[in-house]
């Protein structure tokens, strides 16, 4: 159903629908070529991985920020949910928040990586579940619900921890955010197997048919009989478990749990959305488009930072690109609806 | 009726509007008179917007003259239009509804003091003054966004009649109200044709403009279809109306479908159905115990005005409102659908009269529109779209109902009204259902598939199906229904078979009293 499929109209208009679909794409691929051009080390392939490990944390939440786009929500909380789920699972890695500052790998109580994995993911499905049961039952708007949540999860992350970090996990656990296959990051195989599967579920399964539905058009979709609530619920559900999901991998890399870590990161997610292409007004987007939105938020920074641009200008021009991005949209739109 | 006596206030003589090659407007004349109200009616796309665009100072003619109050008439913006004299209040109102009712009267010409400074004082006194010109009781210090919409429509007309207006142009102002207001403007129009305030009424509601108007222009693709008059100061009768609009007989467009099929046994009944009342919204109708039954095979027309409940019945049985009392059986079970999702599941489909709004999804394709009922249907078990099944499915319903379109990923949105309707009739068809209820099937259809829907109606009836068609249209009740019953304040007023109804019957029970009013009020008014 994506815009490039719709094959009446005339040639300018399937010029600009064209280009709806590929545009990000195409941004995308000037910008290597340019970073390839000022140094041609961009394209080595360490390089490349790297890019792909860095935009592998954000990316997870970003898939799951789709679904929530997808049907016109909002998260604002993942960051810190990132880091309460990350806390979670530090804690039940090295078995209780008793030796909290203890940087032993050797720890033997821990409940080892998969009970640690279970725990960030089943605390961060849950936390967007309450998340979305508030958004639906106490008809409180998205924005504002995961704006009290953005501040509740860093606060119960900052409790839990007292403030510091959790640090020293086994080498099973460091795997996931440190370990290659052949020359490919875990981190990124992780985010490819999780983008193909929600591609998948957005575009074959019944559940995502409903979501672009509620997104499109929240009443018709209730009158053809969607158990709309249900669905809203679901998305902050899934957004829930990738922040969880996000967490793990993220505390696997850097060895520790940070009660700082993700602040800021619900911006880099929506704007990886949103330059993908898909509406904050819900019923329009696509997994691929976030993908490639994530790809090109990671490969600017890492393109700026290989020129020595400072991180202070690349939030400049990373700002300046999301709205760039979604004028350029708009634009588009208004010519194809002509 | 002293229009004839007095002079002429605006000509608009040979207008014609070019668009980019298209032709929106040709030659079209009209003339309005101080103390008149002119009706201004047509289809869709008849002209009737690029029309009051160019009176109200949006934009210019191509060609063609215009004069007001002798002198001729060429506003370069509707600021302009406004201190020439005329004043268009559109549907969508142009109030600010945080600020009050005098601030919004008095926007951008509050009266000042000495100082320099706002007056309040002579601003509220001044807008009470005006307000009650209107026949508004309230406070002008209250905010706008407190004022119902047809209190804000009033305010809008108190705002023109205070800029001195002269000529006050209507765009569908009695869309989104009630009946009860839509009387109270009609009478309120009377009275400002006393004042010798010219209006022009631009409306689809062809029984309001017969009830009010004293004369009418209809255009029809662009052009002038012809000028109707009062005759002997009756109003003018809904055929000649129609005839004018569509350009045939009335009787030739709602020809009454041929074959019909034998209605069986009752699939829905409904017994003292009341619905809550929502405190959110204290002016909506509730349902006041209603009685139906629904045959299988047959067409059951609900003919209502606006406000009398027909739209709250259909929600109601579909699940959609909360009820308060009564009982609903489907093939002889009592059932109690708390949403849409129930009723739909027991066998019950509904086309709602909003399709924009309550029907279609604008941003995806016809496909997921169609099965967007239906997707366990489409789906296997574990949750895949079986989308061959799901395109041979609508691709039959495309040649049964012959739905003109591209393919199945075109955006309904590029579909005209007809064919989207058709697409969400075949969304319930997908379903098979055991009642369809349709509200209003042909609004904003065009005149041409009207016909076409009617037929499929029919058809759906004949393959066994309790239809329930909900419908402001007479001439379409009356050429579908087999069995028609009329609605109220929230109860039936009346039951008949089809055959025998008529519209005058029809109106009787539908208007009863409140019919008499507005009539009444609007010929006292204009004599």
């Amino acid at each position: 159903m994506s815009i490039a499929e719709q094959q009446n109209q005339r040639g300018g208009a399937t010029i600009a629908r064209l280009l709806m679909s590929f545009g990000p794409l195409l941004f995308l691929a000037a910008l290597v070529v340019v970073f390839t051009v000022l140094k041609p080390s961009f394209i080595d392939p360490i390089n490349l991985f790297n890019i792909t490990r860095q935009i592998s944390i954000t990316g997870l939440i970003a898939l799951g920020m789709t679904f929530v786009i997808l049907t016109a929500g909002i998260d604002l909380s993942v960051g810190s949910l990132l880091a309460f789920c990350g806390m979670v699972a530090a804690v039940v890695a090295k078995g209780g928040a008793a030796n909290t500052l203890s940087l032993s790998t050797s720890g033997t109580q821990g409940y080892g990586w998969f009970a640690a994995l279970l725990a960030a993911v089943i605390v961060g499905a849950a936390a967007g579940g309450v998340q979305g049961l508030a958004i639906t039952r106490l008809k409180v708007p998205p924005f504002v619900v995961t704006l009290g949540g953005l501040t509740v999860f860093r606060g119960l992350t900052l409790t839990i921890s007292n403030g510091g970090p959790i640090s020293g996990f086994d080498a099973s656990m460091r795997w996931f955010g440190t370990g290659l296959i052949g020359p490919v990051p875990v981190p990124a195989i992780i985010f490819a197997i999780a983008a193909i599967l929600c591609h998948i579920v957005l575009r074959y399964t019944r559940y995502g048919r409903a979501v672009y539905a509620v997104g499109g058009n929240a009443e018709a979709a209730r009158l053809s009989g969607l158990r709309v609530d249900r669905i809203l619920v679901s998305v902050y559900v899934i957004v829930g478990f990738f922040a969880g999901l996000a967490a793990f991998v993220l505390s696997a890399r850097l060895n520790s749990s940070e009660a700082v870590a993700g602040i800021g990161y619900e911006l880099t997610v929506i704007s990886a959305v949103v330059i993908g292409g898909t509406s904050l007004f819900g019923g329009i987007g696509s997994v691929g488009g976030t993908v490639v939105g994530a790809a090109l938020i990671g490969v600017l920074q890492n393109g700026l930072q290989f020129n020595n641009v400072s991180s202070y200008t690349q939030s400049i021009v990373i700002g300046l690109i999301l709205i760039l991005a979604v004028a350029f949209d708009r634009w588009l739109k208004s010519r194809v609806r002509r | 009726m002293p229009p004839e006596a007095a002079p002429v206030l605006l000509a608009v003589e040979g207008v014609t509007k070019h668009f980019a090659g298209v032709t929106a407007l040709s030659d079209v004349s009209l003339d309005i008179r101080p103390g008149e109200i002119l009706g201004l009616l047509g289809e869709n796309g008849a002209g009737k917007s690029t029309l009051l665009k160019i009176l109200s100072g949006v934009m210019p003619p191509s060609s063609g003259r215009i004069t007001f109050d002798g002198a001729d008439y060429a506003p370069s913006s509707p600021q302009d239009a406004k201190q020439l004299g005329i004043v268009t209040i559109y549907q969508e109102l142009s109030l600010i509804p945080t600020l009050t009712v005098a601030e919004n009267i008095f926007i951008g010409r509050a009266p000042v003091g000495p100082l320099g400074l706002v007056s309040w004082r002579r601003m509220e006194q001044d807008s009470r003054d005006i307000i009650a010109r209107v026949g508004l009781s309230i406070d002008p210090m209250t905010p706008v966004s407190a004022l119902s919409v047809a209190e804000q429509q009033l305010v809008e007309i108190a705002r023109a009649l205070s800029l001195k207006s002269r000529l006050i142009i209507m765009d569908e102002p009695t869309s989104a109200l009630t009946e009860t207001e839509v009387q109270r403007l009609l009478s309120i129009m009377g009275r400002l044709r006393q004042d010798k305030v010219a209006i022009m009424f631009v409306t689809h509601r062809l029984e309001e403009a017969s009830a009010i108007c004293d004369r009418m222009t209809v255009l029809r693709d662009g052009r002038l279809a012809g000028h109707l008059d009062r005759d002997k100061g009756r109003p003018i009768q809904l055929p000649r109306i129609i005839e004018k609009m569509v350009g045939r007989a009335a009787s030739e467009l709602y020809a009454r479908p041929s074959q019909r099929a034998v209605a069986g046994d009752v699939v829905l009944s409904v017994r003292g159905l009341r619905t809550v009342r929502d405190p959110e919204a204290p002016h909506a109708i509730v349902l006041d115990g209603v009685d139906v039954d629904v045959k299988a095979g047959e067409i059951l027309g609900v003919a209502g005005l606006v406000g009398s409940g027909r739209t709250e019945l259909a929600r109601a049985i579909f699940g959609a409102d909360r009820i308060a009392a009564g009982t609903i059986t489907l093939d002889g079970k009592q059932i109690a659908p708390a949403s849409p999702a129930d009723a739909i599941a027991l066998g019950i489909g509904l086309v709602p009269e909003d399709r924009k709004h309550q029907a279609i999804f604008a941003a995806l394709g016809i496909l997921p529109n169609f099965s967007v009922a239906s997707l366990g249907t489409f789906s296997n078990g574990f949750g895949f779209m079986a989308e061959r099944r799901e395109r041979d499915a609508l691709s039959g319903f495309r040649k049964m109902l012959s739905i003109r379109m591209a393919s199945a990923e075109q955006a309904i949105e590029g579909l005209s009204g007809g064919n989207q309707q058709k697409v969400i009739l075949a969304r319930w068809l997908a379903r098979d259902p055991k009642v369809l209820i349709v509200d209003e099937p042909t609004r904003g259809v065009d005149v041409g598939a009207k016909a076409e829907v009617h037929q499929i109606l029919v058809q759906l009836a004949a393959r066994g199906i309790a239809v329930m068609m909900i419908s402001s249209e007479l001439p379409e009740v009356l050429a579908v229904s087999d069995r028609i019953v009329t609605m109220r304040r929230g109860r039936i007023t009346g039951e008949m078979p089809g055959v025998e109804a008529n519209e005058e019957k029809l109106m009787e029970l539908m208007a009863l009293d409140s019919q008499d009013a507005l009539g009444q009020d609007a010929e006292d008014q204009a004599r």
